[in-house]
Parts: structure tokens; sequence; C-alpha cells
């Protein structure tokens, strides 16, 4: 059984029960949604500051609310499930990895749902170079998937775990997050999206290494 | 070569301790029925045997090795409560079994009909009875060979049709020159050849 395999066959568990629960999108997509509608409201009716928070907005309601769909992700298996899993001899990195993909998947999903609600109530600038935002929504996907599967690894048997994950995934989002509402300025002001993008790749694939070497030691720690 | 030889093995969470000075060895074609009262340690001492967790003192080897992905694999484990996916079907959650062990999907179908599960096999996990869930919980044995059965409660829920099913999957294990180890709270398993009482974390 290859790691490959292994991971698809987790990944695909975890799709398929997403898709009859909708407990990790569908609960927090309402929320995200909400947090933008309320934004606006509690802000001085000035369109132009509107539209410059806009991006920004819509990176922070990505982070707040991506987070809880990677724990709620992570916490859909069972410690006797995990178990088992360790009984067949699912190599752990495998497990990290399909469970990665999944929530990156739903936080796609999370972020093409969000956009257009943040154009039409924010309606941030045309940006000439737009189509540049859908490869640094895909990086910020991919890496708050790792940061939010590795906390929650890590967090695994810990009693306070529900307080303390979110409070690790918020200052290691930051590498992401800053580049990424850096990158939407540089397409704004045609600077190149190069360099944020750049930092951006980097920063993911350190997540990935970190998350798939610790993967084994988590596991026998837990 | 045992299968288990667990020599002085103490383990506890945190600072509370669970099992002391634990010594075992279980040889192929053993059956051993773990027996005690509630909280005595005995779902722990299964995981103990299967791996899952380390001794902080003494030693515990499976197949004459340090527990690890290869012994494990060789050791199938029915905890104290299915390890099913409550959305799944019983059928998918097999199939995701199967998957993982790279088995052939015409084993799931050989399972569950020997089960008696075949006209079940698209419910799911959470609309199935404690006894169907604990049927498909022993399916999932009979998807690879074992060359040792740990069983936590494998009789809670099933009526005494399906109890022989635990039998039958212990006599398998042993034909094919396995061990076994379960824990039940039965009065009597005519099968076993020894008995091993376990007390607040003590053997007796």
């Amino acid at each position: 059984m290859t790691f490959r395999r292994q991971a698809l066959v987790i990944l695909r568990r975890d799709l398929r029960i997403e898709g009859r629960t909708g407990e990790a999108l569908l609960i927090t997509l309402p929320f995200g949604l909400a947090a933008l509608f309320l934004i606006p409201l509690a802000l001085p009716l000035d369109t132009a500051l509107l539209s410059r928070i806009g991006p920004g907005m819509f990176w922070a309601v990505t982070l707040l609310f991506g987070m809880f769909i990677t724990f709620r992700q992570s916490a859909g298996e069972s410690p006797a499930q995990h178990e088992q899993l360790r009984m067949l001899g699912v190599d752990p990195a495998a497990r990290y990895t399909g469970r990665v993909i999944a929530s990156t998947l739903l936080l796609i999903v999370f972020e093409l749902v969000l956009a257009p609600t943040t154009i039409l109530l924010f309606a941030p600038e045309p940006l000439d170079g737009w189509l540049w935002i859908v490869p640094l929504g895909v990086l910020v996907a991919i890496g708050l998937a790792l940061i939010g599967t590795l906390v929650s690894d890590m967090t695994a048997s810990l009693r306070g775990r529900s307080t303390l994950a979110p409070l690790l995934v918020a200052p290691l989002s930051i590498p992401l997050l800053v580049p990424a509402a850096q990158g939407l300025e540089s397409i704004r002001t045609n600077n190149g999206i190069l360099v944020p993008a750049m930092f951006m790749v980097l920063v993911v694939l350190a997540l990935a290494v970190i998350g798939v070497m610790t993967a084994q030691p988590l596991e026998e720690t837990t | 070569m045992p299968h288990i030889e667990i020599l002085g093995a103490s383990v506890r969470f945190g600072l509370v301790p669970i099992l002391s000075n634990i010594s075992l060895t279980l040889e192929p074609g053993e059956v051993a029925w773990l027996r005690g009262p509630n909280g005595a340690g005995k779902s722990t001492f299964l995981r103990l045997m299967a791996g899952l967790i380390r001794p902080f003192a003494g030693q515990a080897l499976m197949f004459g090795e340090t527990p690890g992905p290869s012994t494990r694999k060789r050791t199938g484990l029915v905890a104290h409560h299915p390890a099913l996916y409550e959305e799944l079907t019983l059928e998918e959650n097999l199939t995701f079994f199967a998957d993982l062990t790279a088995t052939r999907h015409i084993r799931v179908d050989e399972a569950l009909e020997a089960v008696g599960l075949a006209g079940a096999r698209s419910r799911k996990a959470r609309d199935s009875s404690e006894g169907m869930r604990r049927r498909a919980d022993l399916a999932r044995l009979l998807l690879t060979d074992h060359d040792l059965l740990l069983l936590d409660e494998a009789h809670s829920g099933l009526d005494r049709q399906a109890g022989g099913l635990v039998e039958a999957l212990v006599e398998r294990t042993i034909g094919r020159g396995g061990a076994c180890v379960l824990v039940s709270h039965a009065t009597e398993i005519t099968f076993a050849t020894r008995v091993v009482e376990l007390n607040e974390g003590s053997l007796l």
C-alpha cells in the first residue's frame, strides 16, 4: 500500500463524510458570510474605505473561519478510529497528507463563496491582474490546511485543545496572510506579484515538510 | 517465539497508575481470557499488547520485536467501541479498511455475508443497532489474516447466534498458528485455554 494510495483513501473518506454531514463547511460558511456582511455596518459609511479594506477582510475572515474548517475536519476522527489506522499500519504522513488535501479543497470552496460576497459588499477597486488572486487564494488555502492539521495533531491529547489550537493557528498564519495582502496590493499598484508569491510558496513548502516529518513522532506521543 | 512477551510493565496516564508490574507471555495457539472488575485496566492492558501504548517501566515485545507498524499490522484489534465512521454505510466502512490494506473488495462482500449483514450493507453505521455495528467491526477482521487477535468485549451487543462469530474468528486465527486475548464479562468461555485475572492494575 503506497503512500499516495493511503493518502487518497483518507482524502476520499474525509470528503465523503463532509459531503454527507456538511459539518465543516455548511456550519462555518454562514458565519463567514455573516461576518463579511456585518463589518461594513460597523464602520462609517465610507465607500472608499470599504473598498480599501475589502481584500483584507476577505483574508481575515478566511483565516478566522478557515481554521474551524480544519479543526472540524480533524475532530471527525475518534481516538478509536485513529487507533485502528495505527493498527492497519497507515503511514502517519499519508494520513496527514490526505487530511490536508481534504481541508484545502474545503477551504478553496469557502474562498470561492466568500470572494463574490466580498466584491459585492466591499466593491474593491477593479484590478488589472485579478487572475493572480487565484494562486494567492490557493496558496492561502493550502497553507491554512497545513497549519490547521498540524496544530490539530499537536494538540490532540491536550485538555485545553479547543482553546489552544486557535491561539496557535493565528500567529502561525501571519507568514501566509501578510504576503497575501501584499500580493493584492502589488496587483493594485502594478508592482508585480512575484516576490510575495514566491515567499508564500516557500512558507507552504516549509509547512508541508514540517507536517510530514513530524507526523510520525506526533502520533507516537498521543 | 511468543507472540506477546511482557515483563514487569507499568503504565500510567499522567501521574495515575493504570497497570503495575505486569508480566505475561502468550504463546502461539493460546487463547487467554482476560477478566476483572470494571476499571481494573483490562482495556489498557489490551492496548499495551497491541503496541498502541508504551510502558514507562518494564518491557513489552510483540513477535519478539519492539511494537511498531510491522507488528501492529499482524494484529487484529476489536476495541471496546466499534471504530466505524457514523456517516458511512457498513459496506463503505469495510471498503475503507479494505482499501487501506490493499484487500480485494470481493472480500468485503464475503465478510458482510459471513457476519449476516449482507442485507444491511447500505445502512449507515449511525443508523445501525449496536449488535450490527459490532458484527461489522468483527467483519473487519475477516478482511485480512492476523497472527494475533485482541478482542475487547467482542460479545457485547451480540445475540447468541452472532456470539458464535467470535469463536469462529478465534478458531480461524488459532488454526493459522496465531494467538488470541479476549476481554469479556461472560460467565464462561469454553474455548479459552487460560484465564488471566486483573484487578486494580495488577495480575492476580
